[in-house]
């Protein structure tokens, strides 16, 4: 019974929802399903959070290997939920958004989540920098084609790009870089692109098939019993 | 913890309040809360350095900035998910005393009782936090599978599929004629640019259909089909080198947007 019920509940939730797209009062089933998802999904982020402060606990508890940043995670994490729920500093009172300007919860979110977030993603910029310097090798004509369009993209998203074929007519304008990386990015990007988004489309389908059928069983995970 | 780690600390915490007390004086003139939007700022900017000193080695003020981001986003996302969908979308359709308490007032016919069953299966998925009644979360977990695959499904068939392969069927000789000199002069991306328009057109119809030659592995890419495969990697090449392009700018947008901020917001050295 622990894994026949669950296979029961996602065959016929799978199978209703793609049922109700050929049945027109059932229509609006798709959306409520969603909604029942965004509902559980929050239930999911109540678990996440109360699996982040268990390992932290423990790992302050058995004083493991830099524990004490564990409780930098803790206070950050308790006063930041604090200041959200219950609203505190917020303008409007607990009729605002919780994101309304000047509340204590969005000036967190401006002066520390997106500082640390964006300053994450531009430390990828020294990585992938570094990585492509190593593994952009001219070593064959697919990895010279990768190269080439790469380097049209960059130098046509910088002014150099501009200053280095600002001299071309405009009737030849294509020959100009940056145009040129529009092209290449409208074209070829695209068709790439469409193709993967096609082969994407045929697995998820076939995996939505197996998961519906319940051929793949994996997310039951490993537990045989019952 | 060593001696030198200890006055390393002592350094950056004096450098931090210097900075606050000039930041805040600098302030005092323009905003009323200039100690707070002071101390923010400069915060902010301690953050973004303790990040950027990860390009010389792990260190402790990367693992602050780091275990600070995570407890403080899993906050900012369980809030958003709490206000943002229990409140404004459940709570309306089940309860009008939460309802009033929360001042999100019901619309009429909000009520739905089949609320009843995600606020169910959501309890039953903290059940995962129980040693012994953790298998009763594979319940809410098959709800949520189910879901995404019977959505997925016919979301995929529809937009990535079937509306991807009609959007590949363009006009290949192009759509009004104006003349052999207007066609071969006219080599800007307007829409006058009649031969760039059909060459784009030509090479995202022979490029969607090399691209999938390439990924149809039931026959063997020789003869015809292994060129047509061929012109299908260079293709493939050519997107991933255009993507790689397009990340790496992303990535230098974003380093430029917090170099502005710690030379403009912060230090005011630039205007």
């Amino acid at each position: 019974m622990k894994r026949q019920i669950p296979l029961f509940i996602t065959f016929f939730v799978g199978t209703l929802l793609i049922f109700s797209v050929f049945i027109p009062p059932m229509e609006t089933l798709g959306e409520n399903f969603t909604l029942f998802f965004d509902i559980i999904a929050v239930f999911a982020f109540f678990l996440g959070a109360g699996n982040l402060v268990r390992v932290h606990v423990s790992k302050l508890r058995k004083r493991k290997a830099d524990w004490g940043f564990s409780i930098v995670t803790l206070i950050g994490f308790g006063f930041m939920l604090f200041v959200g729920l219950l609203k505190i500093g917020n303008p409007g009172g607990i009729a605002a958004d919780v994101t309304a300007p000047g509340s204590w919860f969005q000036e967190m979110f401006n002066y520390v989540i997106n500082p640390l977030q964006s300053t994450m993603y531009a430390l990828l910029a020294f990585f992938v920098a570094s990585a492509s310097y190593r593994a952009f090798r001219a070593k064959n004509r697919e990895a010279t084609i990768l190269l080439m369009a790469a380097f049209v993209i960059l130098l046509g998203r910088t002014p150099l790009g501009m200053m280095l074929t600002a001299w071309i007519p405009d009737s030849l304008s294509i020959f100009q870089i940056p145009n040129m990386a529009v092209w290449i990015m409208n074209s070829f990007n695209l068709a790439g692109q469409r193709a993967i988004l096609i082969g994407i489309s045929l697995g998820v389908v076939a995996m939505s098939l197996r998961l519906i059928l319940g051929v793949e069983r994996t997310y039951l995970g490993g537990d045989d019993s019952g | 913890m060593k001696k030198t780690t200890y006055l390393l600390m002592a350094v950056i915490s004096a450098l931090f309040v210097l900075s606050w007390i000039l930041k805040a004086g600098s302030l005092s003139g323009e905003t009323d809360n200039y100690v707070i939007q002071g101390f923010l700022i400069t915060f902010s900017a301690f953050l973004t350095l303790s990040v950027l000193s990860f390009l010389y080695a792990d260190n402790p003020l990367y693992k602050f900035a780091e275990h600070l981001f995570v407890g403080v986003s899993a906050a900012f996302w369980m809030c958003m998910g709490f206000w943002t969908t229990i409140v404004q979308n459940l709570i309306p359709r089940l309860s009008d005393g939460l309802s009033s308490f929360f001042e999100v007032p019901p619309q009429p016919g909000d009520y739905n009782f089949f609320f009843f069953i995600p606020v169910i299966l959501g309890i039953l998925l903290l059940m995962r936090l129980s040693p012994k009644g953790g298998w009763i979360s594979r319940w809410p977990l098959a709800f949520i599978i189910g879901t995404t695959a019977g959505l997925n499904f016919v979301r995929y068939l529809r937009s990535d599929f079937i509306k991807q392969i009609s959007n590949t069927f363009v006009p290949l000789l192009g759509t009004e004629w104006q003349g052999i000199g207007h066609f071969f002069s006219n080599l800007d991306l307007s829409a006058s640019g009649q031969l760039v328009t059909m060459a784009a057109n030509w090479v995202i119809f022979l490029g969607v259909f090399c691209g999938l030659i390439y990924f149809y592995f039931s026959k063997e890419h020789k003869g015809a089909f292994g060129a047509a495969s061929k012109v299908g990697i260079w293709v493939l090449m050519l997107t991933f080198g255009a993507s790689f392009g397009y990340t790496v700018m992303g990535r230098i947008s974003l380093l430029v947007g917090r170099i502005t901020f710690l030379f403009r917001d912060w230090l005011e050295i630039i205007s």
